[in-house]
C-alpha cells in the first residue's frame, strides 16, 4: 500500500487540535466538578461561546487572506465552520436534553415564544444546512447556489450575536465585544471598505519596503 | 427521573462533619507516622491529636434546623449559596463574586433609617445584633430563572420599622446599597447603571412578616458576596428585590425607582413578584432551574407563598404591575 503524502499544513493541524481543546477542557472540568454551582448554565454558555468564536474565526479567514495575502487561511474556513456546528449541536443538545430534560411543553413555550430561542434555533439551522453541504460533492451539485447558500454564514454570525445579546441583562458588556467583531468582519466584505482597508495595508507595506 | 449530585444535596452539617472527619483522619495518620518513625516523640504526637480534638466543632457546624423547605425540597449547600451570586457592584460574573468580595470590610457599618418617620435612627452593627434573630428557610427565585433554597438568619423588617415609627403619609420604603467605587470593582466596570443600587417595597409589603432583614445564613454571619452585613430577603419576589449590603432605608410617599426599573423599565417592574404566568419579555418565567438539579421545575405563583401574600395584590392586574 502506497502512503499518500499528507496534505495537511501545520496551520490546519493547529486549527484541528485547537478546536478540540474547549471540549476536552470542558469534559475535564465537568469530571473535576469545576463547572460551578449551575453546571447546566456553565456548560451551555461555554459550548455556545465556543461555537460563536469558531464561527467568527471561520468568517475571519477570507479577510485575512486578502489583507495579508495569506492563502492558507482559506483552507480553514470549512473545518472551523464544521467545528462551530459541532459545538452548536452540543449546545442545543444540552438545552433540550439536560436543561429542559425533554419537557416538550416547556421547550415549545421557550422555542416558539421567546425570540432569543427562535434566533438561536435559526442560527443552528443555517449551520446545519452549511455542514451538510460542506462536501465537494454538494459543492459540485449546487454549483452557483452553493456560494449563495454559504453566504448565510454572514447571517449566522449576526444571529448568533443577537442570540447572545438577548440572553443577558442590560449592561452586561461581553456580547457587545463579539458584536463589534462581527461588524468589522462583515464590513470588510463591503467593496469600498475592503478596498480602503486594503490600500491602507498596501501603503504601509510599501513604506516599510 | 431527576439525578442530583449527592454533594449538592448533602446538608452542610453532614458535609462539614465529613470534612472534619477526614481532616482528623489525616492528622491521626500523620501522628501515627510520627509515632512509627520515632518512638520518643510520642508525647508531641499525642498533643497534636488532642489539639485537633479540642477544636470547637460548634464554630463550623451550621445551625440549619431542617434539611428541607416546607415543600420538602432540600437546602442548597453553603458552598453553592456562597459561590453563585449576582452582585454587580463586584462583577457581573456570578462565580467570581465570592473571590472578588473576599475580605471586603463590612464592619463597622451603619444603616441610616429616616424619611417619613417619627423617630429616625442610625443603626450600628451592634444595634442590628440586638434584634432577636430566627432562622427562615426560603426559596430564592432569580429573575434569570434559577433558584435555591436558603436557610437565612435574620429578623422581620417590621421590627426595625416599628422602632422608627413610620408616619401615616409613608407609602413606600426605599432601600439603598453601599456605594463604594474604591472598594468594589464593579462600579467602574459597569458605569452605565445608575448607582447606587436602589430597591423599594410598599409599606404593606415591608411590614409583612415574611419580609426579612437577613444577617446570616446557615447560622453564620453573612459573607460579603451574600450582602453582608445586612440585606433584605423578600421570598415571594424575584431575587433582585432582595437588596444587599443596605446602608440607607427611607420611608417615602412616591414609589421608588429601582436600579433595574431605570435600566430596563419594560423588563423589570416595581413589584417583581414571582409569577409563572407573566413572562420576562425575553425569556419564559414558567419554569426554573433549581441549582443542583438536572432538568427544570415549574415555577410557582408568588414562589410558593401565595397563601401568605396574595391578599396584598387583591384587584391588581399582575401582568401590568409586573
Amino acid at each position: 500500500m502506497k502512503r499518500k503524502k499528507s496534505k495537511w499544513t501545520p496551520l490546519q493541524i493547529i486549527a484541528h487540535i485547537g478546536a478540540w481543546i474547549p471540549l476536552v477542557v470542558g469534559l475535564w472540568d465537568l469530571w473535576q466538578g469545576n463547572l460551578g454551582p449551575d453546571i447546566i448554565r456553565e456548560a451551555t454558555l461555554r459550548t455556545g461561546k465556543t461555537a460563536l468564536i469558531l464561527l467568527l474565526l471561520s468568517l475571519a479567514c477570507t479577510p485575512i487572506n486578502f489583507l495579508f495575502k495569506f492563502r492558507p487561511a482559506l483552507k480553514l474556513r470549512r473545518p472551523l465552520g464544521l467545528y462551530s456546528f459541532m459545538y452548536a449541536s452540543i449546545h442545543f443538545a444540552i438545552f433540550i436534553g439536560v436543561d429542559y430534560f425533554f419537557d416538550f411543553g416547556l421547550i415549545q413555550d421557550a422555542l416558539l415564544e421567546k425570540r432569543y430561542a427562535i434566533v438561536g434555533f435559526t442560527t443552528g439551522l443555517i449551520l446545519l444546512s452549511m455542514a451538510i453541504t460542506s462536501t465537494i460533492g454538494w459543492q459540485r451539485r449546487l454549483k452557483k447556489n452553493w456560494k449563495r447558500l454559504h453566504r448565510l454564514a454572514y447571517v449566522a454570525g449576526i444571529l448568533a450575536v443577537v442570540h447572545y445579546i438577548w440572553l443577558v441583562k442590560q449592561g452586561v458588556s461581553e456580547p457587545w465585544i463579539y458584536a463589534g467583531i462581527v461588524v468589522v468582519l462583515l464590513s470588510l466584505r463591503i467593496k469600498p471598505i475592503k478596498n480602503w482597508v486594503a490600500s491602507l495595508f498596501r501603503s504601509r507595506s510599501s513604506q516599510t519596503a | 427521573m431527576k439525578k442530583i449530585k449527592s454533594s449538592e444535596i448533602t446538608p452542610e452539617d453532614i458535609y462539614l462533619s465529613r470534612r472534619d472527619f477526614l481532616k482528623s483522619l489525616g492528622i491521626v495518620s500523620a501522628s501515627a507516622a510520627v509515632l512509627a518513625a520515632c518512638g520518643p516523640a510520642a508525647t508531641s504526637a499525642t498533643s497534636q491529636v488532642s489539639a485537633a480534638e479540642a477544636e470547637p466543632i460548634d464554630s463550623v457546624t451550621p445551625a440549619a434546623m431542617a434539611d428541607t423547605d416546607e415543600l420538602g425540597d432540600p437546602l442548597n449547600s453553603f458552598e453553592d449559596i456562597t459561590n453563585y451570586n449576582n452582585y454587580y457592584e463586584f462583577t457581573t460574573d456570578k462565580q467570581r463574586v465570592a473571590k472578588l468580595s473576599e475580605g471586603y470590610k463590612t464592619s463597622p457599618w451603619e444603616v441610616q433609617v429616616g424619611g417619613l418617620v417619627n423617630n429616625p435612627k442610625t443603626f450600628s452593627l451592634d444595634d442590628l445584633r440586638n434584634f432577636e434573630t430566627e432562622e427562615r428557610i426560603y426559596r430564592m427565585r432569580c429573575v434569570e430563572a434559577w433558584s435555591m433554597v436558603i436557610p437565612w438568619k435574620g429578623f422581620p423588617l417590621s421590627k426595625l420599622l416599628a422602632e422608627v415609627e413610620p408616619k401615616s403619609e409613608a407609602k413606600y420604603v426605599r432601600f439603598e446599597t453601599i456605594y463604594d467605587p474604591e472598594g468594589m470593582p464593579g462600579f467602574k466596570k459597569n458605569p452605565w447603571y445608575q448607582w447606587p443600587y436602589i430597591e423599594g417595597l410598599s409599606v404593606d409589603e415591608a411590614m409583612h412578616d415574611l419580609t426579612l432583614m437577613a444577617t446570616g445564613l446557615y447560622g453564620k454571619d453573612l459573607l460579603p458576596q451574600n450582602g453582608a452585613p445586612v440585606r433584605l430577603v423578600v421570598p415571594w419576589k424575584y431575587g433582585f428585590k432582595s437588596i444587599k449590603s443596605i446602608v440607607k432605608i427611607d420611608l417615602v410617599t412616591e414609589q421608588p425607582t429601582s436600579l433595574w426599573m431605570a435600566a430596563a423599565p419594560n423588563e423589570y417592574g416595581f413589584y417583581a413578584n414571582v409569577n409563572p404566568n407573566v413572562n420576562h419579555p425575553r425569556w419564559s418565567q414558567a419554569s426554573e432551574r433549581r441549582i443542583g438539579e438536572l432538568g427544570r421545575r415549574g415555577s410557582i405563583m408568588f414562589n410558593g407563598y401565595e397563601d401568605e401574600v396574595a391578599h396584598l395584590y387583591d384587584g391588581m392586574d399582575l401582568s401590568v404591575n409586573y
